[in-house]
């Protein structure tokens, strides 16, 4: 007799959501799906309220990424106030920026150090009651505080630009409302230890290379979890580096032409659109061009690394040139790279805040421009997590009278998916008995996504997640599930 | 020279001019009493009764009784201080505030007395009445959801033309306040920010001013309200 299993709820990742597995009677995998199951709905609510309070309204998705939300709302807004995206003041911009970098190195630290690597550190399969972030902080002191020290410098640098760690309001339309004190700036630069800017670059070096050896001490499971093709997405820069604030969007197969050409994000609704279907809250994006069935892509820092040609600060640049030889410069699809990418991110965020810490355009007070209003507006972000759309048009009364956002998890929700469909039939399919080991490496390729399930769907929860194993005639007969 | 007249605050010896009102003779005596509708340079309303104190043992609004020789005046007593909190959150149910996206939110008396009184989770059961948010004037707008009806805009002297340019509408718990949108739409920059600025919450905003103060350099960002007062004890 079939089987389903509904692991719920996921753990280690932000939000709530289930996986459930059919298996057949040979307990081979019939259908696998990834759910998001909860509801919040901002986009109908911010309707009415004054433009200018999106960036601060819509934050409120969530409390792990705030800053991605913000921003992305403050660009959109820059649009309709006549400024337009490339038209802040330099301490505009680059004030927005540091804020975002500050935020990529909190989030990217957090994922690791506290979410991933007891996977790593432990294993897959070790017992679950060490397996997690107290058992690394017993067992690898060192890391853990690391974890939390990288994260609190990225939180300080967040409190400097947007006024407080969680939930600032540093972005308004057409620029910022603050810049930096060299008081503040000098501490970032040469706090006391560990917080100054010089250990954030040697731990996350370190971090770098502590993934890269793991890596060359378990290639046969770093390199074929959870491995398949796909499309990758992300903004970059007009030339082609890496850029995590702004840049045009750019997409590749899993071959690495480009199917979507460094175009315009204003026009995103040209080329990507959004599929629903009945079992989840969250949607399905597709580029229109090739439709919903080879239309999915992925992102995140491995997309982004696939889509860009280089990153231009040095030591990134010099790991992003070992991280490209590795596929031979072809487009990476293995999900547990996500790792690897997300940490010369993170090196790569410590670079650039000490570039715009050394940028006396921080101390300007020439934070806001004006230009002519227009009724309608994009912003575009690389969040933590991948391409972040915030899309507006407001009425007579500068009122929004519509809102469309897309999340990065949304863009992964299919990748997700397919991630969980392979580890089911790789893992899972063939075995009577389901084991803690076995559904945790469904959470593994979950958590290499770094997903956030609370902003897919702009749901709220901590993020749970449930198996549920049912026999080929849809009955229950087994169900694993883990408090968050 | 005025006349010069003694009472006491909390058995505290204090010395005002005879015709202060309670609230005037203790700030000037270093003794802060919350107000929410008293506005310096408006007549006395008395409509949001958070200023409540007892004179010689009688309950009465602060901002528009007067001061007397010999009087002793209860306030910042365990029974005063949980009079004016249940005021503020009266004011909290019978509102839609939500201070996390409140451009007002650091400069806001109200959210300000819910600090000063800790106001957790407020004794009664919110109404989560509907109300409107008025953004039809170029440069105004009212949000209704956060009106506290202390009257202050309606008082003032904000007027184009020598007309009031709002007015109370409707009666009992459907009251609001209007704006006469066909004054508000020729505003002086001048005249909007002083109508925000004389409002005590969020309800009258200054469109497209929102957030521009970073946090930190808000009005109650740096000490509690009534400190200013207080530090002159």
């Amino acid at each position: 007799m079939g089987k389903k299993i509904t692991i719920e709820p996921i753990t280690r990742v932000e939000g709530h959501g289930k996986v459930t597995i059919h298996l057949d009677d040979n307990n081979q995998v019939a259908q696998s799906r990834f759910h998001i199951v909860e509801f919040r709905g901002f986009e109908r609510f911010v309707q009415g309220r004054p433009y200018w309070e999106a960036p601060v309204l819509v934050q409120r998705l969530c409390g792990i990424c705030p800053v991605s939300h913000h921003l992305a709302a403050a660009k959109a807004l820059d649009v309709i106030v006549g400024v337009g995206p490339d038209g802040l003041t330099p301490v505009g911009e680059k004030m927005r920026r540091l804020m975002h970098y500050g935020q990529m190195f909190q989030s990217h630290a957090l994922h690791f150090f506290h979410l991933v690597s007891p996977d790593l550190l432990f294993g897959v399969d070790a017992d679950p009651a060490i397996r997690n972030v107290i058992g690394v902080a017993l067992k690898f002191k060192d890391l853990a505080v690391q974890g939390v020290m990288m994260r609190k410098y990225g939180q300080e640098v967040i409190r400097a630009t947007a006024g407080k760690k969680i939930h600032g309001t540093g972005a308004i339309p057409g620029g910022i409302n603050k810049n930096l004190s060299i008081e503040e700036r000098d501490e970032f630069l040469n706090g006391a230890d560990p917080l100054n800017i010089e250990q954030m670059l040697t731990w996350s070096q370190a971090a770098v290379d502590l993934f890269k050896d793991y890596h060359s001490k378990n290639k046969d499971f770093i390199d074929g979890f959870a491995e398949f093709p796909s499309n990758h997405l992300s903004l970059v820069r007009k030339d082609g580096a890496l850029d995590l604030y702004h840049g045009v969007l750019r997409a590749v197969d899993t071959d690495g032409n480009r199917i979507l050409d460094d175009v315009d994000y204003q026009d995103y609704l040209s080329h990507i659109r959004e599929e629903v279907k009945s079992w989840s809250y969250m949607k399905f994006p597709f580029l229109t061009h090739i439709g919903k069935k080879d239309g999915w892509y992925r992102v995140g820092p491995l997309a982004r690394l696939n889509t860009c040609d280089f990153i231009d600060t040095p030591m990134a640049q010099k790991e992003f040139e070992t991280f490209k030889a590795y596929t031979d410069g072809k487009p990476n699809n293995m999900s547990m790279h996500f790792h690897w990418a997300r940490l010369i991110e993170l090196l790569h965020s410590a670079e650039k805040i000490k570039e715009l810490l050394n940028d006396p355009d921080l101390q300007s007070t020439d934070l806001v421009a004006k230009g002519t209003k227009v009724n309608e507006g994009v912003g575009l972000i690389e969040a933590p997590r991948g391409t972040l759309f915030h899309h507006y048009k407001i009425n007579e009364n500068d009122q929004i009278e519509m809102a469309n956002l897309i999340v990065s998890t949304t863009h992964n929700n299919e990748p997700m998916n397919r991630a969980v469909e392979s580890v089911a039939r790789n893992t899972i399919a063939g075995n009577a008995e389901i084991t803690e080991g076995m559904l945790n490496s469904v959470e593994v390729a979950i958590r290499a996504y770094d997903p956030c399930l609370s902003c897919a769907t702009h749901a709220i929860g901590q993020m749970p997640l449930e198996i549920d194993l049912y026999d080929a005639a849809g009955n229950l007969i087994d169900k694993k599930s883990r408090n968050a | 020279m005025s006349e010069q007249i003694t009472f006491t605050i909390d058995g505290k010896q204090c010395t005002a001019e005879k015709g202060d009102t309670i609230v005037a003779a203790a700030k000037k005596n270093g003794v802060y009493i919350p107000t929410l509708c008293d506005f310096e340079g408006l007549k006395p309303a008395a409509t949001c009764r958070v200023c409540t104190v007892k004179v010689n043992g009688a309950p009465t609004t602060a901002c528009s009784a007067t001061v007397s020789q010999g009087v002793e005046i209860e306030s910042n007593t365990e029974e005063i201080t949980n009079i004016r909190k249940a005021v503020v959150e009266m004011m909290f149910v019978e509102g839609n505030h939500f201070c996390p996206a409140c451009e007002k939110s650091g400069s806001c008396d109200l959210q300000a007395l819910c600090y000063k009184y800790q106001m957790m989770v407020p004794r009664y059961d919110f109404t989560f009445p509907r109300k409107e948010l008025d953004a039809t004037s170029p440069k105004l707008l009212i949000e209704k959801n956060r009106c506290i009806l202390c009257k202050r805009c309606v008082r003032s002297s904000i007027t184009t033309n020598g007309k009031s340019l709002f007015a109370v509408a409707k009666r009992g718990n459907k009251t609001v306040i209007q704006m006469d949108k066909t004054l508000a739409a020729d505003l002086s920059e001048e005249q909007a920010k002083e109508a925000m600025e004389l409002c005590p919450v969020g309800a009258i905003l200054k469109k497209e001013t929102g957030f521009v103060t970073p946090i930190g350099q808000r009005k109650y960002d740096a000490a509690p309200i009534g400190s200013d007062i207080e530090s002159n004890a």
